[in-house]
This record gives structure tokens, sequence and C-alpha cells, in this order.
């Protein structure tokens, strides 16, 4: 219906939005392969040396085994207490539900700074040290919130009469969870634990104030560019870190239908 | 959300906030910590140990950029078994943050500044050090044994590191002959085309030219301004403001600034001249003008809840003897207190004795005005000069 | 009854007792799933936002940083008096504003083809598509413009090739504008694009049998439908920019200091907690009355 001018435009405009979206990070890949190691354009030329240099760096493996365990934990923890808190609101009608919507919605709603120092000030008072741990609870603060949306979603649209038939024929209760509500939300706490993980292993702000002396990959990328000293192997870095919090978003849009990974991801 | 259920929602969620903040700051104490300068730091009780045991494996360190560099710190990790883990920082006061940060137990030891050692001192940071179990100790300069900056009534918080001066760093391409003058960094000229520290200690170096631009103002001392003092260098750095094309907060910084062209001329430490030259891609230079310069001491302290305190003093002697002394001055510019480091420095960069000033460090010694905490008591006795905390607000006024 | 029945119905007789009672008071089975997680933020998220809150009242001892639990004021006065304050304030506020008419404008006719011009397939191609640079992480998407906007770098290179002189934005506020557009950019699309999708075609039919033509239906029908979906997407923009100080430290100059830089000095830097504390409460104010404009505009429906 759109006049055939206006949908030529629109398309040069969308087109004109990709390139302006994907550039950048198709630069990056490309300066992983750059031969100098002065960052400027255009490249000298391409070459795979940086990458071993990367792997060479103990520091640089540290903090990738130190991300990747902060976030294997805080997924699992949000796993468990979102499905639980997304279970307990489905069924719930009681006056105070809204407030605890809003409370979950919190850690990202907020920026990002005010739950770094806010849990920062906390372990203060507390006496309790900086440590792993305390990134967890960082990261599992804001995990809880992404699982807890996909699993309420994917929720509030499965039937309840499933489950009620299932109860008619006899199962108890424990065997209708298992062999049905668990499958029909499988895909959403799937999905949900994939985006948890991608924003545990991106995140830096809150990162930065409840880590002690540890860190994760995004802290090491952000002293190593403020430092100026290692550039080729941060553009190596950050070209594994796009695709290792890429691959399992897209993992996550292919279960749930994309709905879930659109709904408020980023606590950055 | 229902439009009539919400008002009564945020009132409820309003109320519960306000209840909870009443209760606590009711109930909160009145606890004042210790004033400026309490007589006794809270740490001198502490024995330090007799004898160093076995190295814990790992060693956590806040250092300055260029001071644990790999060329000698592998050697101790094979020595010692210590694995380091550096953390580098920008200033002092961010060296001061993070040894209080996450209830102290964190880092091992700090490559503090004169003027973060009192504030760590008294903070209850630190904690006292043998220096019986640092073998190449009495090698040391006799002042750099027990300087007024980490050693209080007798007691050693610390071992002194290396010293040095905050230089004027400048494009030779821009400037073919070295600039005489701080002038350079205040000239409008130059918009644009200047970098300095984002560091509040910078207003002692305008105070530093201003004791030879404008005499009259009688700066004796850059750390200790009175009121009018103190507004005139704020003043001359909110003028500098539109000069700066960014404050520099590492070398790092700094170093990229110079080469990609962004900066011409700034504040520096001889570090990113000695880095800049090495990656050969912008020819630059440093000089101290004729005003002067600001500098820094610097102290290895050991943390109050350092978790491995036996690699902390495997470390300090280690970068105390005259090998790496020399190896460290070389690295970064600077000047070690090891008397025996001079041989050392010669043998490995014929020159570099005189040209640190290794060997008569005393006249130099007394042309640097090092970085030391303001306080409010002046040196006359009176208590109108300007305290720390109002240069680090000044410092935000400046820069905003 | 067999034996093996009767033992069944007696092995679930054995459960019965919980799964009645779970019946009976259906709460309670509520009550207890939501326990875990409810504690976990009341006890810890709630618990330190609000202590956040306390340590705005209290203040340091100058010498040593450590904190003085005595209630005061001084934070919030020095604030609301300080000039370079209410210059950082503006400029950062300014500045997620601008980000956020930019990122409404580049999105508005994205979304618009995505939901009503383009087919099945290219939606959930452009849908990916847009998701991608969304997920993909935050610092290296800003590293990357690092590399775009400095003075040796693609941007310069271009513009000086074909002969224009180059722009020099490194390091300045229209580069901060740039990043932060390009990366609150998806936030904006999704929501508009929803509500794009949800606006029915035969609403824009009978403004045609009206007489009005493509360009009139459009801004008179479909753009005041489309607004909640752009509040809904400006929330993202606006709040990510008010609490961000990562791009303006390593894309911005002198004179890009925004509230996040100020709070993280303060506390890394300065160790001065209570003071960001109080700064920390300006953007959560600005953000409230944000939040309840946006709902009143419908942003929450469109989320």
């Amino acid at each position: 219906m759109e006049g055939f001018w206006t949908k030529v435009a629109l398309r040069i405009w969308v087109a004109l939005i990709l390139l302006f979206l994907f550039v950048p990070i198709l630069l990056i890949f490309f300066y992983a392969f750059n031969t100098s190691n002065i960052e400027s354009w255009p490249i000298p030329g391409l070459t795979l040396k940086w990458f071993t240099a990367t792997w060479d760096d103990a520091q640089i493996r540290t903090a990738l085994g130190l991300s990747v365990q902060a976030g294997l934990a805080a997924t699992a923890l949000s796993l468990v207490l979102g499905s639980c808190a997304a279970f307990a609101i489905h069924r719930m009608t009681f006056f105070g539900r809204d407030a605890i919507s809003l409370l979950f919605v919190l850690p990202l709603a907020l920026p990002g700074i005010i739950t770094g120092i806010a849990l920062n000030a906390f372990f203060s008072f507390g006496g309790v040290p900086l440590s792993f741990w305390t990134i967890v609870v960082g990261h599992t603060t804001f995990c809880i919130v992404v699982v807890y949306n996909n699993v309420l979603a994917r929720l509030r649209r499965t039937q309840g009469s499933l489950i009620e038939a299932a109860m008619d024929l006899g199962a108890s209760g424990f065997q209708t969870f298992r062999d049905i509500t668990l499958p029909l939300i499988s895909t959403s706490v799937v999905a949900g634990a994939m985006l948890a993980f991608a924003l545990s292993f991106d995140e830096v702000i809150v990162t930065t104030f409840t880590a002690g002396a540890q860190n994760t990959l995004p802290i090491w990328i952000f002293g190593a560019i403020r430092l100026g000293q290692r550039l080729p192997e941060v553009n190596v870095v950050v070209s594994f870190v796009i695709l290792v919090t890429i691959v399992p978003v897209v993992i996550a849009a292919r279960l749930t239908g994309g709905g879930g990974a659109a709904r408020v991801p980023a606590a950055r | 959300m229902r439009s009539n259920e919400a008002p009564a929602m945020w009132v409820r969620l309003g109320t519960f906030a306000a209840a909870v903040l009443i209760t606590v700051t009711a109930c909160g104490s009145n606890t004042t910590t210790g004033g400026s300068t309490a007589a006794q730091p809270p740490t001198a009780g502490i024995k330090p140990p007799t004898s160093v045991g076995a190295g814990e494996g790992q060693l956590n360190l806040i250092a300055w950029e260029g001071y644990v560099d790999d060329s000698w710190v592998k050697q101790f990790t094979a020595n010692t078994g210590c694995k380091v883990n550096a953390k580098y920082a920008g200033s002092s006061d961010e060296m001061v943050s993070l040894m209080k940060g996450g209830g102290g137990g964190q880092w091992d030891m700090v490559s503090a500044s004169g003027d973060a050692d009192l504030r760590l001192i008294y903070g209850g940071d630190v904690k006292p050090m043998n220096t019986d179990l640092i073998p190449d100790f009495k090698n040391f300069q006799n002042y750099f044994k027990a300087p007024a900056y980490n050693t209080i009534n007798g007691i050693h918080y610390g071992i002194s590191l290396q010293w040095g001066p905050n230089t004027l760093l400048y494009s030779t391409k821009k400037f073919p002959i070295a600039p005489t003058s701080w002038s350079v960094i205040y000239d409008p000229a130059n918009k644009g085309l200047v970098t300095v520290p984002d560091n509040p200690i910078q207003i002692a170096d305008a105070a530093l030219y201003l004791m030879k631009s404008q005499p009259n103002l009688g700066i004796k001392d850059p750390y200790e301004l009175t009121q009018k003092q103190f507004d005139a260098s704020v003043a001359l750095l909110k003028q500098q403001r539109p000069l700066i094309k960014k404050y520099w907060g590492t070398a790092g910084d700094e170093i990229t600034l110079f080469e990609n062209g962004d900066v011409v001329v700034g504040a520096a430490w001889p570090y990113q001249t000695i880095q800049l030259k090495a990656d050969g891609k912008v020819a630059v230079a440093d000089t101290i003008p004729t005003e002067g310069a600001t500098g820094w001491g610097d102290t290895w302290m050991l943390a109050t809840n350092a978790p491995h305190p036996n690699c902390a003093y495997l470390w300090t002697a280690y970068v105390s003897t005259a090998k790496v002394q020399a190896e460290q001055a070389l690295f970064f510019g600077e000047t070690p207190v090891n008397s025996l480091a001079c041989a050392e420095m010669e043998s490995l960069q014929a020159g570099s004795c005189a040209q640190y000033h290794a060997d008569a460090p005393g006249s130099y010694f007394n042309t640097i005005k090092f970085w030391k905490t303001p306080i409010a008591t002046c040196p006359d006795g009176s208590s109108n000069c300007i305290p720390y905390a109002q240069w680090q607000t000044a410092w935000t006024t400046i820069t905003a | 009854m067999s034996v093996t029945t009767a033992g069944r119905l007696r092995k679930n007789r054995g459960a019965a007792p919980l799964q009645s009672l779970f019946w009976r008071l259906p709460w309670l089975r509520s009550a207890l799933l939501l326990t875990p997680p409810l504690a976990w933020f009341v006890v810890i998220y709630l618990a330190s936002l609000v202590l956040l809150l306390v340590t705005a009242f209290w203040t340091i001892d100058t010498f040593t940083t450590q904190i003085v639990q005595v209630w005061s004021l001084d934070n919030f006065t020095l604030i609301l008096n300080e000039p370079a304050y209410r210059l950082i304030i503006g400029r950062t506020v300014g500045l997620a504003a601008v980000v956020t008419i930019t990122d409404a404008v580049l999105a508005f006719p994205f979304a618009y083809f995505m939901a009503r011009v383009a087919s099945r397939r290219t939606q959930t191609i452009l849908f990916a598509a847009v998701l991608l640079p969304l997920w993909a992480s935050y610092l290296a998407r800003v590293y990357a413009w690092i590399l775009i906007l400095n003075h040796s770098g693609i941007l310069n290179w271009s513009l000086q090739s074909i002969g224009l002189p180059p722009p020099e934005i490194g390091y300045t506020i229209p580069a901060m504008w740039i990043v932060f557009s390009y990366i609150w950019l998806p936030f904006m699309i999704i929501p508009t694009y929803a509500a794009l999708e949800r606006v029915p075609e035969s609403l824009l039919e009978a403004a045609a049998d009206l007489g009005a033509p493509r360009w009139r239906a459009v801004l008179d029908v479909v753009l005041p439908l489309a607004i909640p979906g752009v509040v809904a997407g400006s929330i993202f923009t606006f709040s990510l920019t008010l609490g961000d100080y990562i791009t303006p430290i390593l894309v911005g100059g002198a004179g890009s200091t925004f509230i996040g830089n100020v709070v993280y000095s303060s506390v890394g830097i300065a160790n001065n907690v209570p003071f960001a504390a109080a700064l920390a409460m300006v953007p959560v104010a600005i953000m409230a009355v944000y939040l309840l404009i946006a709902r009143r505009l419908g942003a929450f429906e469109a989320l």
C-alpha cells in the first residue's frame, strides 16, 4: 500500500542502518588479524599470530576461566531462583503481586552502577570480603530477572487445562510437574539459562564493584584498553567475547521464537 | 498495573522505604573515626615477623604502571614460586581506595607514593615491616632508610623503593627546541593539544608554576596553600581547561594520546617518554623546566590483612637488590634508593647513572617537590591551609 | 482389588497429605516457591539499595576516608550548590535526551519497514539482525568505535581519501553521542517494531477510505499508536545513558564527565561512598519521574 518510492527509500534506510549496526562489529574481527600492533587504518596485513599470543597469556586464561565459572554458577543459581519465582507469580493473585513484579524488574531497570555500588556498600558494611562469590551474587541478582521473564512468559502461554487434565488422570503433583509442566517450559528454561550466561559473561559494571583482586574477562578488557599496552590481544579477546555472547542468544531466540531475547536484556 | 491500584502500591512502597530509612538512621551509631593526625597509627602495635617462611604461591600487588614488568618479575616467580597478580592504579587516591576496598584483605602490597603513605598508615591499612628481613636495606641511601613519609616514631611502615620527577613531555616535531618553562601547558596557543594527569594533586603543579610566575602570592610549599594561594592555583587550572584534549588517567592513556597525534605536550612520568621512544611511532622528549617539578618517592607497603605476607617479604627483598633496582630504574626512568644500583645501571646502559642522578642525588633531590598529603596545618603552625578533601572537590569543578 | 493395586494406592496415599495440604491451601505452594527468590531479593538486593540510600546521608572522615555514621545533608547540599555538579547532571541528562531522540528517529523508519512493508521471512531475518548487535558485548562495541574514531582510524582515513578534511571527533561529546546512539539503537527498534506490528491494517484502510493520503494516515493513525513503543524504547536509551561511565572514559575527552563518572571515581578513587550514593540518587529520581510519565503514555504495555 505504500508508494513505490516510499518503499525504495525505506529499503535504503534499512540497509544503511544495518551497515551502521554491523560494520563496527565486523571491523573488530578484521583488526584481530592485523599484523601491525598499532591500531590504525588501513590494515597492513593479516596474520594469525595474535591468537596464539593471546592464548599464551596466563592472565587472559585466568580471567577467562573466572568468567566461565562465575557465569555457570550465576546461571545455575538464577535458574533455580528465577523459575521458582516465575511459578509462584504465575499462580498468585494477592495484593503484593505487582510490588513483587516491580521488585524483580529493578535490577535491570536501575542503572548498573547503582546496583554495583549498592552491593559494594552492602558487602563492606557486612564485613564480607570481595571474592568470586560476591561476583556470583552480583551476577545472579540480574540473571534471576532474565530467567524469570522467560519462564513466566512461557507459563502464561501454556494451557492450565493440561495440568488439570493430568491431575484428573491421577498423576501426583510431582509426576505432573515432571511429565507435563517441565517439557512444556523446558525450552524457555534453557533459553533463560543461555541469556543469563551471556549477560553474566559480558557484564562489567556491577562486576567492577563486586570483584576483589580477581579479573573477569570484561574487567581485563577494560583495564587493557586503558593501559593501551596489549591492544592486539584485546582485539582477539574482544572478538572472542562477541562470539561467546552471540551464540547462546541465537540459540535462545530459536528456542523461544525471539520473544525472550528481546525483552529487557541488558544490565550493562 | 491497573491505574486505580497503582497509587496505593506506590504509597505502600514509599511508606515502607521511609519506615526503614527512619529506623536505620535513628539506630545509626555516632562513631567518628580517628582524627587527622592521631598520635599513634592504629597498626603501630603489630609486631612484624622475625623470619620469612615459604612463599604462599601468589602475590597481589597494587602498583604504578611499569613497576611490575615481566623482565624482572619472571625471575622472581622462578625463584620463589610466587605468581604475581598486579593491578595498575592511575593515582594515589585510587591506591588508597583499592587498599580499603573489599575489607582490605584483597591485596598484599602497594607501591604507594608520599601523598598516599600517611593516609594508609593512619587509616590502619598498612602495618609495620621488619627491615632486618630485607638484606639490601643496609645499602640504602641514608635518607631513604627512614623518610618521614613511611617511618613514624622509628617504626617502618614500608620499605622505600624508587623516586623521580613528573616531567614535561613534548613532541619534538612541534617543539624542536625543548621548552624551558611550564608555561607551555598553560599557553592558549596550544588549545586542544595538551594533556595533564586526572589527579587532584595536579593543583600542586599549578602552585609550583605560580611560585615563579606570581611570586607576590608567596607560595613556599605547593602542598601547603592558603585559601588565596589555592584559589589562584585552581583559577589557573580552570583557565587551562579549554587547552586540554583529555585528562589522562593511566600512563597508557597518555601514550595513546601522543601516538595518535591528539596531543603534543603534557605533564608525564619518565615512563611514558621511554615507552614512546621504544614504540618509535612519534618523536618525543622530556625535560624539567626552570620552575622545577613535583615528584614522588615510592614505598612498598604491606597490607594489614595481607593474605600472602611471605611472598610480600620475598618480593620486597627482591626488588631492593641492586640489580633489580637498576633494571626498574632504567625501565621506568626513575632513581633507585639502593646505593649499589649505580654500578649496575652503568653496566646496563652507559651514562644512565648520571642521567637519573643515582650517583649525586642530594642536589637533584632538593629541586623536586615530592608528593605529600596536603593537611590543614600550615608549616608556620596555623591551621588555615587547605586539606586534601577540598583539593578533590576543587578538582571535580576544574575538570567538570 | 489385587495386592499390587492396593499397594500402589497405599503408596499414593502416603504422598497424599502433602498434596492435599497444597490443595487445601493453594497459596502455601506459591509462598514456598516464592520464599527463596524473594528472600534473595529482599535480604541482598533491597537491603543493599536501602543501605545505599542511608549511606547518602552519611559523610567520611576527610583524612582517613572512613565512613562517619552521623546523619547529615552535606552531600546533597554540595550537589545542589556546586555549579560543577549542576553542569555534569545537565550534560548527562541533555546527552541522554539527544541520544533518545536520535535513536527514535533512526529506529522509526526501520521498525516501520519491518512491521508493515517487509515479508514474513524478511521480518524474521531483520529481527535476528537487530538482536545480534544488541547482545554482542558492550565493551567490544565501544572499543570498535574507539578504533573507528581515533586519529588514524577508519573515519578520518575515509574522509581524507575522498578529499574532505578529517572531522577529528575522537574524545569529544559528538563522539559520545554517536557511540551511545549506536549501542542503544536495537533497544529502541525492538519495542517500536512490536508496537507498529500491533497496529491493524484495517485502521489504515479505513483512513484511506476516508480520503487521507498515505503520509497523513501514517502521521495521524500509525504514529500515535506507535508512541507507547517508542517511549518504551526510550526508557532504555535514557536510563542506560544516564548511568553509563565507561563510554565517557573510553571515548570522551576533557569535559565529558558524566554522573556515572563522578560516582565511579567517588567510590573507586576518592573512596567517598556517601557522596557517590547521594549523587547516585539523582539518576534514580530522574528515572522514577521518567517511568511515571512513561506509564502514563502506555509504555509499560509495550514492554
